[in-house]
């Protein structure tokens, strides 16, 4: 299910609260409720609750799990205009079915909707991220293509060895266990990309792909990174990303800054809360001239 | 060592912390030998910049002795006395090659929390919040200096310490807001705030060549300060300041205007002040930002608003329409200290200015958080304060 349609869903809500709170009379009549002395309060309520999906819907990063608040809202709406229908008759009970059929069939969509935005959350997790590095992008290629050098700006790599020219072992520090895992470069051209993957059946699964560009103005390297995390590297990722106590996206930014403080000054940049180097969870936490074996 | 630390909204404490040590090749370690008090740590004290914790050492402004240097260090030694800009600054990239240094991309261990605050990261300072790199500050006995190979500057022995000491922020500070004027012969510049700073952009405003500075601000001993460099002066409790400068300048209002007051102004109108305060306190917004509006409102059409004030998050009621209609240009920033230590030392070393000119108060370090007493409140005519370990 597309961002798009979910999008038109919000705008859906948008046009129905409105009208619901500019003209309540005429929503009740065509549901054949006039006839309640409180109805047009309970449209006037129900077009709030709209414009309150329209925001979440229209406003949110990741629309689709709003989606769901409109399936309760629907939810709501249904009882509501069956009790109507169940209670009235004639031309009355008539509207009151149509709208209910109305309803249900929105509710369908909205469902459809949620259920697809919330399996979409289950695919695989990427993450993108960019910087530009004051180096020649051979120097920066050169670096990066020595895999051992990647833990001294990964936070949450321990260590990478390479096997030989192409394969890789590597080990992270996870939440209870470590984990280790084998890798392959399916792709290297000098000076301008390297790509990637676990191998199959190491229980991790994890693709990278680095970029390398001449940046603005012919200055410096722009170093672009995509990461893809399959089901188990997934879950690993985001174990990974609670302890740190950071988002994936963040870290792979955070990374990358550390590579390029490595790249133009030497090493990782530390202060005063981060005496172990580079430990990002550290460097949240620092406190200046406090700990290093001190009293902290 | 002893070091003045931050604990809590208007509390600060000499405590004792543990010495600081070498963590980067390039760090170097300094024995502090005079150390000052910045209108840009009251906002610290006064809880306006987000991620002060407690225990922070604050400070920025220092000079000292070398008593220790990284295995990357080259051209600074043990022994060498130095000042010590307050924006940390790497010298390698983009920012720095540019001359931008307090926006140094690589100086920030927390560029990630401030990249979500503002955007994208500035450089880190000494002593000023975990946000902009969790540094510990100047007021201490010994400071660890990053990127000892690039801030510091040597000064020979002849000059004494309050001479070269503002090296390190106020001096640069004021000339860069002049200079951000691009003061031409015959024009007029108007400062807001007679403060330190104020008082050393007034002082380089004529350095530039400016036929008149206008200095504001409501304290008398300060305005009586300013009017040393060769400033007129206008005290807003007593004179409507907007029309003061137009009558001043034949109607047409200043060339240039320099913010040097930020984010902590003061407004003559009780009622004005009581409503931006109480939106600041609750936190509704960061800034009380009447010199910054005043500023634009009063400057001539096409001319240029330097502010050197400090301002932490949001400002309300932002006069855009006068800034758009009238080709204002708004300049800004944290210094780039670096860029003028050494002209600037150059200045001093040739007589054309003595920079000392702005200290009132020698104190011990022992008695910092009285010092800041007299500093925020203005009280026995203190001006500048400078500290001793
Ligand atoms: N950009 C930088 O790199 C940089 C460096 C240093 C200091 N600063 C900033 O410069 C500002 C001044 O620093 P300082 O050390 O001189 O501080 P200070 O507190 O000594 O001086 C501020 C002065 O502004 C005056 N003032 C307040 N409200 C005013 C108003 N409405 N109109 C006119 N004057 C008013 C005060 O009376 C005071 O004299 C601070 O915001 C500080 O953070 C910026
Ligand atoms: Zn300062
Ligand atoms: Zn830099």
């Amino acid at each position: 299910m597309t961002d798009k349609f979910v999008r038109a869903l919000g705008w859906a809500s948008l046009a129905l609260g409105a009208v619901q709170l500019a003209a309540p009379r005429a929503v009740t009549r065509l549901c054949g409720v006039d006839d309640t002395p409180g109805a047009t309060t309970v449209a006037r309520l129900v077009g709030g609750r709209e414009l309150l999906h329209a925001a979440l819907l229209l406003g949110a990063r990741n629309p689709a799990r709003w989606a769901w608040t409109r399936v309760a809202g629907d939810t709501m709406d249904l009882g509501v205009l069956g009790k109507a229908a169940a209670n009235r008759t004639g031309a009355r009970r008539i509207r009151a079915l149509a709208a209910l059929g109305a309803v249900a069939g929105i509710t369908a969509l909205d469902v459809a909707c949620a259920r697809g935005g919330t399996a979409k959350a289950r695919g695989p997790l990427q993450v993108r991220a960019s910087i530009v590095i004051n180096k020649p992008r051979e120097e920066v290629y050169r670096f990066w293509r020595d895999l051992e050098n990647l833990p001294s700006f990964m936070v949450h790599l321990d260590s990478v060895r390479a096997i030989n020219q192409r394969r890789s072992r590597w080990k992270a520090k996870g939440p209870i266990v470590d984990l280790e895992w084998e890798a392959e470069i399916i792709e290297d051209r000098a000076g301008d990309l390297i790509a990637w993957r676990s191998v199959p059946g190491v229980g991790v699964s994890t693709d990278g792909l680095v970029g390398f560009t001449d940046g603005p103005g012919g200055r410096g390297t722009v170093v672009d990174v995509s990461l893809e995390y399959g089901a188990p590297g997934r879950k690993l990722a985001a174990a990974v990303a609670r302890m740190f106590g950071e988002h994936p996206e963040q870290q792979v930014r955070d990374d990358l800054r550390r590579l390029k403080q490595v790249m133009e000054t030497g090493e990782v940049v530390r202060s005063e809360g981060s005496p172990e180097g580079h430990r990002a969870l550290r460097q949240l936490r620092q406190r200046p001239a406090q700990p290093i074996g001190g009293r902290a | 060592m002893k070091a003045n630390v931050w604990m809590g909204r208007n509390r600060l404490e000499i405590q004792d912390v543990p010495d600081p040590q070498i963590l980067n090749a390039r760090d170097a370690i300094v024995r502090v030998t005079s150390t000052a008090i910045c209108g840009s740590d009251l906002h610290l004290v006064d809880g306006y910049i987000p991620t002060v914790k407690k225990g922070d050492v604050l400070g920025h402004e220092f000079m000292g002795e070398v008593v220790e240097v990284g295995s990357g260090v080259r051209d600074l030694h043990v022994g060498d006395r130095v000042v010590v800009p307050f924006p940390i600054a790497c010298g390698a990239c983009f920012a720095c090659e540019e001359g931008l240094y307090s926006v140094c991309e690589n100086s920030n261990p927390n560029a990630g929390i401030a990249e979500k605050l503002m955007g994208h990261a500035p450089a880190g300072i000494f002593g000023y919040s975990h946000m902009l790199g969790g540094f510990p500050g100047g007021q201490a006995e010994y400071v660890r200096v990053p990127f000892a190979d690039v801030g510091p500057i040597k000064v020979e022995d002849d000059l004494p310490d309050e001479k070269v000491l503002f090296l390190s922020d106020i001096f640069p500070t004021g000339f860069m807001g002049a200079e951000m004027c691009d003061i031409k012969p015959g024009q007029t510049i108007a400062i807001w705030g007679a403060g330190p700073v104020g008082q050393f952009a007034a002082a380089s405003a004529f350095l530039l060549g400016a036929d008149r500075v206008i200095v504001i601000d409501r304290f008398p001993y300060r305005l009586r300060r300013v009017q040393r460099t060769g400033a007129e002066v206008l005290n807003y409790e007593e004179v409507n300041v907007l029309d003061a400068l137009r009558d001043m300048t034949g109607g047409r209002g200043p060339d240039a205007c320099i913010d040097a007051v930020g984010m902590e102004a003061h407004h003559p109108t009780p009622a004005i002040y009581a409503y931006d305060r109480t939106k600041q306190a609750a936190r509704l917004e960061t800034e009380r930002p009447y010199v910054l509006r005043e500023a634009i409102m009063a400057c001539r059409n096409g001319g240029v608003v330097s502010v050197i004030g400090v301002y932490g998050g949001f400002v309300d009621k932002f006069p855009m329409g006068t800034v758009m209609n009238r080709s204002l240009t708004i300049r800004t920033g944290q210094c780039h200290v670096q860029r003028y230590t050494e002209p600037l030392l150059q200045r001093i070393r040739g007589g054309e200015i003595d920079p000392s000119f702005v200290i009132s108060h020698r104190m011990p370090l022992s008695e910092a958080p009285h010092a800041f007493e007299l500093f925020k409140n203005k009280q026995d005519e203190c001006n500048k304060v400078v500290l001793t370990p």
